[in-house]
């Protein structure tokens, strides 16, 4: 079984992220830069089925600048046998990085398409649903459990008040949450093999799809700020202000 | 402007974030219809026509639609939702993994998560976990849109009598199928639509402390959750975990114990009107948001709450 594994590169979660100067967008100027933390977990989902003899090839694919290069070598290091960069220097929407996606997969035609839920820069949460809608295949959002036999992926899926299970057939896109699996460090000698591993570049312009901008970020702006309210020295003191000054209960 | 919004619901019930997203659409105008799709769902039908500010329902009652499955559900939206120049739903788990598809299908941009309806085409929503607000324009001709709820005040839902009209439109993509839901069992009312919300951490220090919590809770009628260190401590199960990769709240009350209040917590309760923290370390940065702040030991403060709530 082929799997296909699509990662972004975004700002690091540990950045404490601002506006730039002109409140046009986030200050991206000397900021660490990693690979998504929901794309990890679908990543190190693959190499998990690779390991179990259920993932024959894994090819990761990354849609973004040249330096997008860096994540998916991460990728290969830990375990992904080819990388493919869609290259472009342009911030593409949801939709059209489906689109590329698409593209890809009628070229790769994998039979599983694993992927964050949600990159946590924009905090969209639609390309997975976008890609599979493309595709016209089954899909399983936000993912604890995976597990494939026989031509169908069975898929835990967190949702509101619990936990859904699925059963998809293949191809389908699974999208992962937090709690799939915990990634696994590169070490040192699958870092150095990594840089061994194909990596092929395409331009976005030879995939010939419609990538145009449906939207427009006006501008980005702190949200308001709480102020911190007064310490109580005790029980009674609280339950008094939340009664006659809060009145928050009765 | 004519908007369809997308009842979120179980077959029973309406959720009550549907409310929220009705709000958000009489920002952008007067005609609003629904559709409430799903299987045996004809109460949910009724329940939305005494929603006032409604024009008409449009029921699509087919046990293809029973589970919500977005392969399904995404084509009957798109199909029926044409022609409008909205298409809202409340960004519950249910319609984060439906819309998009339904926007794909239109060839348009979906925007997630509006927090703020600044016009007819532009909105705001939080981006980075919340730590900053973007600003979206958008220029497709369907603006398809998810809700953050708790940003917009319900609408009223009793006292309206809209028609209800029966759609049979049958879209069965045949790629998924239902196996198995596990939901929590629970009398107490449900995070996101709760007034009073009491959260515990990592300092709760097991899933039994928890109890504590509980008895405080079911006095105030009241929701418990939980910061994902508690979560991720196996205290609580998963959908109990308050926060940017969990559930966000913005109830009138929220009581925060043994939480540090790390940013991806704070970003799923920072909207509460009044926030309440107890906790030892007089520097955990929770206290930095909270209206009021007690540093004390939860396990002498959460008894003694207990016997002063009658």
């Amino acid at each position: 079984m082929k799997v296909l594994v699509a990662i972004k590169r975004v700002v690091d979660y540990n950045v404490k992220v601002r506006a730039n100067s002109d409140n046009s967008d986030v200050e991206l100027a000397n900021v660490k830069m990693s690979m998504n933390p929901f794309c990890e977990i679908a990543v190190e989902e693959a190499v998990r089925l690779k390991e179990k003899g259920i993932a024959g090839e894994i090819v990761t694919v990354s849609i973004g600048t040249q330096q997008s290069q860096e994540q998916l070598r991460t990728s290969l290091a830990l375990g992904a046998d080819r990388s493919i960069l869609v290259q472009t220097d342009k911030a593409l929407e949801p939709l059209a990085i489906a689109k590329c996606l698409k593209a890809v997969c009628d070229d790769e035609k994998p039979d599983l398409i694993l992927m964050g839920k949600q990159a946590i820069d924009g905090d969209n949460n639609q390309t997975g649903q976008m890609l599979a809608s493309l595709l016209g295949c089954a899909q399983g959002t936000f993912a604890s459990e995976v597990s494939v036999e026989s031509g169908k992926v069975a898929v835990t899926r967190e949702i509101d008040g619990g936990l859904q299970t699925l059963s998809l057939s293949l191809p389908a896109v699974v999208t992962t949450d937090l709690r799939l699996n915990e990634p696994r460090y590169a070490s040192l000698p699958n870092i150095m093999k990594s840089k061994q591993k194909p990596l092929s570049t395409v331009s976005v312009d030879e995939l010939g799809v419609d990538i145009s901008a449906r939207t427009k970020q006006l501008g980005v702006e702190m949200p308001a700020q709480r102020q911190a309210g007064i310490m109580v020295a005790d029980v009674s003191q609280l339950v008094d202000k939340l009664k006659n000054e809060a009145k928050v209960i009765s | 402007m004519s908007i369809l919004v997308i009842a979120e619901h179980n077959n029973q019930q309406l959720n009550p974030a549907t409310l929220g997203a009705l709000s958000a659409a009489s920002q952008l105008g007067e005609v609003i219809d629904v559709l409430v799709a799903g299987c045996d769902c004809q109460i949910v039908a009724q329940q939305v026509a005494a929603i006032p500010a409604i024009n008409k329902v449009v029921v699509a009652d087919n046990s293809a639609y029973g589970h919500f499955l977005a392969e399904n559900v995404a084509p009957l939206i798109a199909a029926i939702g044409d022609g409008y120049t909205h298409i809202l739903a409340a960004a519950t788990t249910t319609a984060k993994n439906t819309m998009p598809r339904v926007a794909a299908l239109l060839d348009v941009q979906a925007i997630s998560d509006i927090s703020a309806v600044v016009s007819e085409d532009t909105f705001k929503r939080p981006i980075y976990a919340g730590n900053l607000i973007a600003t979206v324009q958008s220029t497709d001709a369907v603006k398809v849109i998810t809700v953050r709820a708790t940003a917009f005040d319900a609408v009223a839902k009793d006292g309206g009598s809209a028609p209800i009209e029966t759609t049979d439109q049958l879209h069965d993509l045949g790629v998924s199928s239902f196996v198995a839901e596990q939901l929590a069992e629970s009398d107490r009312p449900e995070l996101t639509a709760a007034s009073i919300v009491i959260s515990g951490g990592r300092g709760m220090a097991s899933g039994d402390n928890f109890d504590l919590l509980y008895k405080i809770a079911d006095k105030l009628g009241a929701a418990v959750g939980a910061s994902r260190a508690a979560v991720d401590a196996d205290f609580v199960p998963n959908d109990m975990q308050v926060g940017q990769t969990g559930k966000i709240v913005a109830p009138d009350l929220y009581i925060a114990v043994g939480i540090s209040g790390a940013i991806q917590h704070l970003a799923g309760m920072k909207d509460s009107k009044v926030i309440v923290a107890i906790n030892k370390d007089e520097e955990a940065p929770i206290f930095s948001v909270a209206d009021y702040g007690l540093a004390v030991d939860l396990f002498t403060a959460l008894p003694e709450l207990d016997s002063k709530l009658s």
